[in-house]
């Protein structure tokens, strides 16, 4: 059978293989010596027996090519293989790899590394079939043998590229292998590749079952993830899902969460950083929370359901494994926080009268959005069980959000409310018909004279006190937050009890963590 | 064996932990041939002088069937199961 037919660039143009002559086949690679050594007696035969075999020299960089041509003066073709396509198609383990053919390309003889009676016999044959005359070679000043250089298509890495290339595999990533008597669990967490709990170990088949889920190509790069700065295709988002424990089907969640998280917007460096603890907190709208099965219900913020459970977790694995955020690295949080293993959960949507989140933020109803939070705090529950009227109850929730962070910390971050449908009844029954309603009731009853906020004695946190206040000033109303869109509010929870629940968010602005939104591919 | 798939950057290569090394040799010491010329060679010398000085170590010797390909499961077990210590041999 003839060997693998190929066209490979030459300085000169194309040049395909067979040519319809005999053919001698070189494959070498600059930095390996036995090819360096080689070099002459390849381009002394194809100066002695060109006019009869065509010498073709493939090298496996085009830079080292280009130096090797310099080097030794070459006349032969050098043909460039720096895909390495012909070297994976031949099966090379070694350079350099000489073969000669005939002209249907059929093999006739091949050695590897330098051998002088190779040559020698080589060189003999070409003259007894060509009939001309074999160059003089000095041949005492050759060596007898030198053993060749691994070919640069069975490096780790690049032998895995050329295979997954060559079966059409969507998968590009490197593959580590697991010895039999390791355990598969807990070498992954020696590599440092878990949050402390198990992960899923991503074979290539759970990997290829992931991307199913997705009709994105695998190799499209998604996001530049911080800290690492470091590129997340939609492989390496598939591969911490599985280890997560995703369904291929809440793989667009988890690729619209990092897509998310890594912008200039929510800043994921300074949220995985801060000594303040911040984590993201996902809200997820739209159908997709019906056909993934998110919880959006009983225990909302809790565990058990396992697309809320994994899809945060997939988030946190990808800003650990692809970012680098790893505690005691660039993440430096005093205490780090639960909702750093995961935190992700769906409007209940369909409970409640008031525009869902994503919509407020400038989406349709029917797409299907994340949106992600940098959170320092929470969930921390407002208990009110008594109030009967909206504007009570709006009074409790209010004096529960004015704890957050310190409660002379006014104009701070944002927060991210999470109103529980029995609060809902109460709020919406009596006349609070928008989340706009509740959070003008808030600013309204959380403002406070500027004097009450100031650092003193008493308490040290709060604002610094001014050089030189007056009346005025010390008396001018400062609600909680900045502006009443920072109380991002979402209804969810079971339909039983007056509880509400708030996360506390980490600074705003452009130099903090801005509430960030992202469309879900359905 | 498990093949899995790197969830990293790929800018660090795989690190495998070693076993923490003891301060004194005893038990059984396996010598792995790899098979690669004059090998043996090196481990006959080797076997020669733990005898002369760790006379209460037991010495057993290996050999990979070929240089180019990994130890056979069952030769990593049987030398796993067997020995305390282990020296390869690389040779040329």
């Amino acid at each position: 059978m003839p060997l693998p037919a190929f066209t490979l660039d030459a300085a000169d143009g194309p040049r395909a293989f067979p040519t319809g002559r005999p053919a001698l086949l070189c494959f070498v690679k600059e930095d390996c010596p036995t090819s360096g050594l080689s070099m002459p007696l390849i381009e002394e035969a194809h100066r002695a027996f060109g006019d009869a075999v065509d010498v073709l020299i493939v090298g496996q960089d085009a830079a080292g090519n280009a130096v090797l041509v310099e080097r030794h003066g070459l006349t032969a073709p050098v043909l460039d293989d720096s895909a390495l396509h012909v070297s994976y198609a031949y099966d090379l383990d070694t350079v350099p790899t000489v073969i000669l053919t005939d002209p249907a390309g059929e093999e006739r003889t091949r050695f590897v590394g330098f051998g002088r009676d190779d040559w020698w016999h080589l060189m003999a044959s070409l003259a007894e079939a060509s009939g001309l005359r074999a160059p003089a070679v000095d041949w005492d000043a050759y060596p007898e043998s030198r053993p060749g250089c691994g070919s640069k298509s069975v490096e780790p890495g690049i032998a895995e590229r050329l295979e997954a290339e060559a079966s059409g595999s969507p998968l590009r990533a490197r593959r580590i292998e697991i010895a039999a008597q390791d355990d598969e669990f807990e070498f992954m967490f020696d590599q440092g590749l878990t949050d402390g709990l198990p992960v899923v170990p991503p074979t290539p088949q759970r990997v290829l079952r992931m991307l199913r889920g997705t009709r994105r190509d695998a190799q499209e790069v998604v996001a530049v993830v911080p800290p690492n700065m470091a590129p997340a295709t939609i492989e390496k988002i598939a591969i911490n899902a599985v280890m997560a424990g995703c369904r291929p089907e809440y793989l667009p969640v988890v690729i619209a969460a990092v897509e998310a998280v890594c912008t200039d917007t929510f800043n994921a460096h300074g949220v995985m950083a801060t000594t303040m603890g911040a984590a993201p907190v996902l809200v997820v709208n739209g159908p997709v929370r019906h056909r993934i099965g998110m919880n959006m219900g009983l225990g909302v913020l809790g565990q058990g359901n396992r697309a809320n459970a994994t899809i945060g977790r997939a988030l946190m694995l990808v800003l650990r494994n692809v970012g680098g955020a790893k505690p005691g690295g660039t993440e430096r949080s005093t205490f780090g926080a639960p909702t750093k293993y995961t935190m992700a959960f769906a409007e209940w949507e369909e409970r409640s009268p008031w525009t869902p989140l994503h919509v407020e933020r400038g989406f349709r109803a029917e797409q299907s959005v994340v949106t992600a939070f940098g959170m320092t705090g929470g969930p921390h529950q407002i208990v009110d069980q008594t109030s009967r009227t909206a504007r009570a109850l709006a009074g409790s929730i209010a004096a529960g959000l004015d704890s957050a962070w310190h409660p002379k910390a006014h104009r701070f971050g944002d927060v991210l409310l999470v109103v529980g449908p029995e609060h809902l009844d109460t709020l919406t029954h009596d006349g609070y018909l928008t989340k706009e309603h509740l959070r003008s009731r808030v600013q309204e009853v959380t403002a406070r004279p500027f004097a009450d906020l100031i650092s003193d004695d008493e308490s040290g946190g709060g604002a610094p006190a001014p050089a030189s206040p007056n009346a005025e000033q010390l008396a001018r109303l400062v609600p909680k937050f900045e502006a009443p869109e920072r109380i991002n509010i979402v209804v969810a929870g079971a339909d039983a009890g007056k509880w509400s629940a708030f996360f506390a968010g980490w600074t705003t602005g452009p130099g903090g963590t801005i509430p960030t939104s992202r469309v879900i591919e359905e | 064996m498990t093949q899995i798939l790197d969830p990293t950057d790929e800018r660090v290569p795989v690190r495998r932990s070693l076993t923490p090394r003891p301060e004194h040799l005893r038990g059984v010491v396996g010598l792995l041939d790899i098979s690669k010329p004059r090998g043996n060679v090196f481990l006959d010398r080797l076997e020669t002088l733990f005898r002369e000085r760790l006379p209460d170590v037991e010495v057993r010797r290996y050999r990979k069937p070929t240089f180019t390909k990994p130890a056979p499961e069952d030769l990593r077990r049987k030398i796993m199961e067997e020995c305390g210590f282990v020296v390869e041999a690389l040779a040329d």
